[in-house]
């Protein structure tokens, strides 16, 4: 075999990756994904304040409005966060990947008629297309290009918090942050909430291990570590215990489910991020 | 939260803006409203202005008088609807500006979310209420939407004033003119405490 010869690039076309984008945007906002639909049906089985089984039941009657109209599930139609996985065997060709995602946004944002929610900062001036992105990126083996494009709320991220804790507070001190947090949230994050637990690596890293464990199917427990699958399950029982309850007006069910992922971290350090996820938890992928 | 059936109609206190001293008055946390009339979009930008306005003595693009806002920003009306999607958006971003705004007329808020201490000392010294709507059951809070009209501030986008004709919008009151809280009280009856 020829050494030098390097494996042929898998081209992909700009065109589609912006064309996929906006598909992805518009049904993230427009259809509320199954898993979330089954986990909202179980809470409203279990929930047992009568508003909170009330706010439950419209939550679900939304969804159907929403989908059968082709409306957003919520007005606010988020933050463009996207997530990319790009095979180190692919080639983007007619145009940079950064502007076909834009571009992408771009057109769900006007198409899907979406609300643009970005603006700067200080001036506070929309950008009036709802760019630009969020974008993460890895690079991984393989010839596929794969999108997952996730919509997020500024009610329940502004609810959501990292701190560096110190390495003697370890799992309890994990499980306090998180709870401490979540009670702050109350009715301000759009309960029922799903809970993103990222645990190690550096300060950035730990939050977007936290964004990352939203994208488990709610209510999927942690397969790789006991400790967290266990973790997981005693915060989703002491949140629920808390009495927030749906829209906060006082219930069982404030969470949906808690998900957390862990990477080891210095040898001073234990960071911790909570991302806190409302319960239109929005979230569409496809793999090119 | 809304009437599905005529004996659920009775647990909903049927009101209407311009919300008058007396409905004010005799609204409790916890009361389930159905709210008609009309009333103001205003979130983060447009309280920013508003304020501004105040404090320098310049007019007001809307009547605060006894008015009502919707902390809320609708997504873009498709073709042929009257709005998107419209949903409350969290209030405490609006504590800042808000016993000003009361204290020139703002009788009635509709958000999502715990207020300040001051927000609430204002609403118990002037008579108003604040009321809680559902985060995030936009498509379904918009068929209570009959009428749409842009007011002010239009540069803001999604942020400008807009004038909402609504009917029947279910409501929960939140913050009531005696001083009451209803996320405290119902946090307090349905929290379970174990370890
Ligand atoms: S937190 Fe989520 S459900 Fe609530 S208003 Fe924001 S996007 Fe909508």
């Amino acid at each position: 075999m020829d050494k030098k010869k390097p494996k042929r690039l898998r081209r992909i076309a700009a065109g589609r990756i912006t064309k996929t984008v906006r598909n992805l945007f518009i049904a993230a906002n427009t259809t509320l994904c199954d898993d979330v639909c089954d986990a909202l049906r179980r809470a409203l089985a279990q929930e047992a304040s009568p508003i909170g089984r009330e706010v439950l039941a419209k939550i679900l009657q939304n969804a159907d409005i929403a989908r059968d109209n082709a409306l957003p599930i919520c007005q606010d139609t988020g933050l463009a966060v996207l997530f990319l996985e790009v095979g180190q065997d692919v080639r983007i060709v007619g145009g940079p990947l950064q502007d076909a995602i834009a571009e992408g946004v771009r057109q769900a944002y006007a198409e899907g008629f979406l609300r643009k929610s970005v603006c700067d900062p200080f001036t506070r001036a929309n950008t009036k297309d709802n760019t630009p992105a969020v974008i993460h990126c890895d690079i991984v083996p393989g010839d596929h290009l794969r999108i997952i494009a996730m919509p997020k709320g500024g009610g329940s991220e502004n609810m959501s918090q990292a701190r560096m804790l110190t390495p003697a507070a370890g799992l309890d001190g994990v499980k306090q942050f998180v709870l401490e947090t979540v009670e702050k949230a109350g009715a301000n994050a759009c309960p029922p909430i799903i809970v993103g637990v990222g645990i190690g690596g550096s300060l950035e890293e730990a939050c977007l291990l936290a964004k990352k464990a939203l994208l488990r199917p709610v209510g999927a427990k942690n397969e790789d570590d006991d400790r967290l699958a266990k973790m997981e399950e005693d915060l989703f029982r002491k949140i629920n215990a808390l009495g927030i309850g749906p829209a906060g007006l006082g219930g069982r069910m404030t969470t949906l489910g808690v998900s957390a992922v862990m990477k080891p971290c210095h040898i001073a350090s234990l960071p911790v991020a909570v991302n806190i996820q409302c319960h239109v938890a929005r979230h569409r992928e496809e793999t090119l | 939260m809304s009437p599905t059936t005529s004996a659920d109609q009775d647990r909903f206190l049927r009101i209407s803006t311009p919300l008058s001293a007396e409905v004010r008055a005799r609204l409790r946390a916890g009361d389930m409203v159905l709210l008609s009339g009309d009333i103001y979009t205003a979130r983060d930008a447009a309280h920013r202005r508003l304020h501004e306005a105040l404090v320098r003595g310049l007019p007001l693009p809307i009547d605060l008088s006894a008015a009502t806002l919707f902390y809320a920003a609708p997504s873009p009306t498709p073709v042929g609807k009257v709005i998107g999607s419209i949903g409350p958006t969290t209030s405490y971003r609006m504590d800042v500006f808000t016993p000003t705004l009361i204290e020139h007329g703002l009788r009635g808020m509709i958000g999502k979310g715990n207020r300040s201490p001051e927000v609430a000392l204002a609403i118990k010294r002037y008579g108003a209420v604040y009321f809680g709507a559902i985060g995030g059951i936009a498509a379904l809070t918009a068929q209570c939407v009959k009428h749409m009209e842009m007011v002010a501030y239009e540069d803001l986008g999604p942020e400008a004033i807009r004038k909402l004709t609504v009917a029947d919008l279910p409501l929960v009151v939140i913050n009531d003119a005696e001083g009451n809280d209803l996320y405290a009280q119902a946090q307090n009856d349905w929290r379970i405490l174990t370890e």
